[in-house]
């Protein structure tokens, strides 16, 4: 069995986020780290691999810079990774991501691939959707809960007001939520291996991706800010404070 | 024209996709594409909304609805040609979104608070958790796609009509079969709609003490909220969940307690009229969106508070 993981590097979300001003991406920086919501889909594709026999490997599309990012996945236990890295496909929108996913998916094999539910840094929440679609196959979605066993794999899917059980054959996409298992920290020994574990680079015009996108961003401006409020320390009074808060929006 | 796709919740329209109607139909006819069973008594709130036309499509209960759904949308836009397809931001709008953008190579923006169709298709989404603003044109001249988040704008009734209604039959075609459903009710108000919403994070400690949230919050009639983190950590069921990936909120006052204040969560809650935060770290981010924020220890403060609204 072949499970792809699709993973994404990311500024350090503890950094602030700036675009360049010409092009409008997203400055990244030649060290990025995995987005911390993957870990949790290379967990998922693990515990298959550990329990049914298989290949784990990663795809993703992004610049390489240092690849912090996928050897802290491959440090995990993921056997290689697939990378899609190409100056052209800067500033891809959700569609052509997902186009050159599918592509090296396509390329590699697949019997089950997994996604988080969205990346912290763009949060389109589209993409896993997107893949399923150019591939052709079932999208178990918004995952709290994956269970594989001959053949078929079946998830709790999160909806408004709870969860439904739902269940499709391979091949099937997945996209867990963060929390659908507890990610392995990975081990010194993962950690030194991760090191020398293959790592397959392919261009956009390697797999025939077109990178062009439909839509252009016009113009990008601050969000009108709250009007900054009142912050006291407390001291043992402070619920005086609430209440009076509460009365003068006539909750009380 | 404008398409707006819509579910059926609990055999009525979503208030999202309502919203959005609502917008739309201020700017010119539009379509309803209706996910449900359809009753005239749905038709009559879409029309009340401004829906002119509707096409229904009625998945079975027992396969999950997205894939066809999509499908069959794919169906309509390539017959149809709309130049706007709006969908709310549900789990089912952004799957149908996805799929339909890519079986038709559409591109489609998430996050989206205001589309405008004069002059060519614009849409504006919010970035970096809320904090920027971006105007995007969609530029290839086919149907734009637009996933809008919930409470961008009111659901309004603008009067009676009656759409037209045109059933609209499912592709076959791979999808995923749904072999039970499960709700977690939820007493009191419902989370999206309550006007009062008491929230609480890890700052709380641990699961137990999120009886301090529930019983502040029916003191105040209020609906009980979460973060990401205390979800995930199996402290309260994933409905209760307030961000990007939860419920977006919107109500007269907003309780935050033992809440940091992290991206994902203060774009579900920032809007709200009040925001009161109690959070022991002076430098936590929720401070800077609280109209009153008190540096505290929740476990102090709560019981406090909860002691002086009894004694009322």
């Amino acid at each position: 069995m072949k499970i792809a993981v699709c993973v994404k590097q990311i500024p350090d979300p503890a950094s602030d986020y700036e675009l360049d001003p010409q092009t409008h991406n997203l400055i990244r920086p030649e060290a990025q780290i995995l987005d911390d919501t993957d870990r949790y889909g290379v967990e998922v594709g693990l515990q298959i691999a550990d329990a049914n026999g298989g290949e784990v490997y990663l795809v993703s599309m992004s610049p390489s810079g240092t690849l912090q990012g996928i050897r802290q996945a491959l440090a995990m236990g993921v056997d290689k990774a697939v990378i899609i890295d190409d100056e052209a496909l800067a500033g891809s929108d959700s569609l052509t991501t997902a186009r050159a996913l599918a592509a090296a998916i396509t390329k590699e094999g697949y019997d089950i691939v997994i996604a988080g539910t969205e990346s912290t840094d763009g949060y389109s929440g589209l993409v896993p959707q997107q893949v399923a679609g150019l591939l052709g196959v079932p999208a178990l979605t918004y995952a709290t809960s994956v269970e594989y066993a001959d053949g078929v794999v079946r998830i709790h899917r999160q909806t408004a007001d709870g969860y439904d059980e739902v269940e499709a054959a391979t091949p099937v996409v997945v996209s867990v939520t963060a929390g659908v298992v507890e990610p392995r920290y990975p081990n010194f020994k993962g950690i030194m291996q991760a090191k020398s574990k293959p790592v397959d680079t392919h261009t956009a015009a390697d797999l025939g991706v077109d990178p062009s996108v439909g839509q252009k961003i016009v113009s990008i401006s601050p969000a009108p800010a709250r009007a900054s409020g009142t912050v006291v320390e407390d001291e043992g009074e402070a619920y005086l404070d609430i209440i009076k808060a509460l009365e003068e929006a006539k909750v009380l | 024209m404008t398409w707006v796709v819509i579910e059926a919740q609990n055999g009525a329209p979503t208030t999202a996709g309502l919203e959005i109607l609502s917008k739309a139909a201020a700017g010119g006819e539009v379509t309803v594409v209706y996910v449900g069973a359809g009753s005239d008594e749905e038709f009559a709130t879409l029309g009340a909304h401004g829906a002119a036309n509707i096409f229904l499509l009625s998945p079975a209960d027992d396969i999950l609805a997205p894939t066809p759904v999509a499908g069959a949308l794919c169906q309509l836009i390539a017959e149809h040609t709309p130049g706007l397809v709006l969908f709310g931001a549900t789990y089912d709008g952004r799957d149908v979104a996805g799929r339909v953008s890519a079986e038709l190579g559409l591109s489609v923006v998430s996050n989206v608070i205001e589309f405008s169709t004069e002059g060519g298709i614009t849409v504006t989404n919010e970035i970096f958790g809320g904090s920027q603003l971006v105007n995007t044109q969609f530029t290839s001249g086919k149907t734009a796609l637009a996933l809008v988040r919930p409470k961008s704008f009111t659901a309004a009734e603008t009067g009676s009509r009656t759409p037209t209604v045109t059933p609209v039959n499912l592709p076959d075609g791979p999808t995923a079969s749904v072999t039970a459903r499960h709700a977690q009710a939820s007493e009191g108000p419902q989370l999206e709609s309550a006007s009062i919403v008491v929230a609480g994070g890890r700052g709380l400690g641990q699961a137990e003490h999120f009886g301090l949230i529930e019983e502040l919050a029916g003191l105040l009639a209020g609906a009980t909220g979460a973060t990401r983190a205390i979800v995930d950590a199996g402290w309260v069921p994933y409905s209760k969940q307030v961000g990007q990936t939860g419920k977006i909120v919107k109500p007269d006052v907003y309780i935050a307690c033992g809440i940091s204040g992290a991206m994902q969560h203060l774009v579900g809650m920032k809007d709200s009229m009040t925001i009161i935060a109690v959070n022991k770290d002076s430098e936590a981010p929720i401070f800077s969106v609280a109209d009153l924020g008190v540096v505290g220890d929740v476990h102090q403060v709560l019981p406090k508070l909860i002691e002086a609204i009894k004694a009322r």
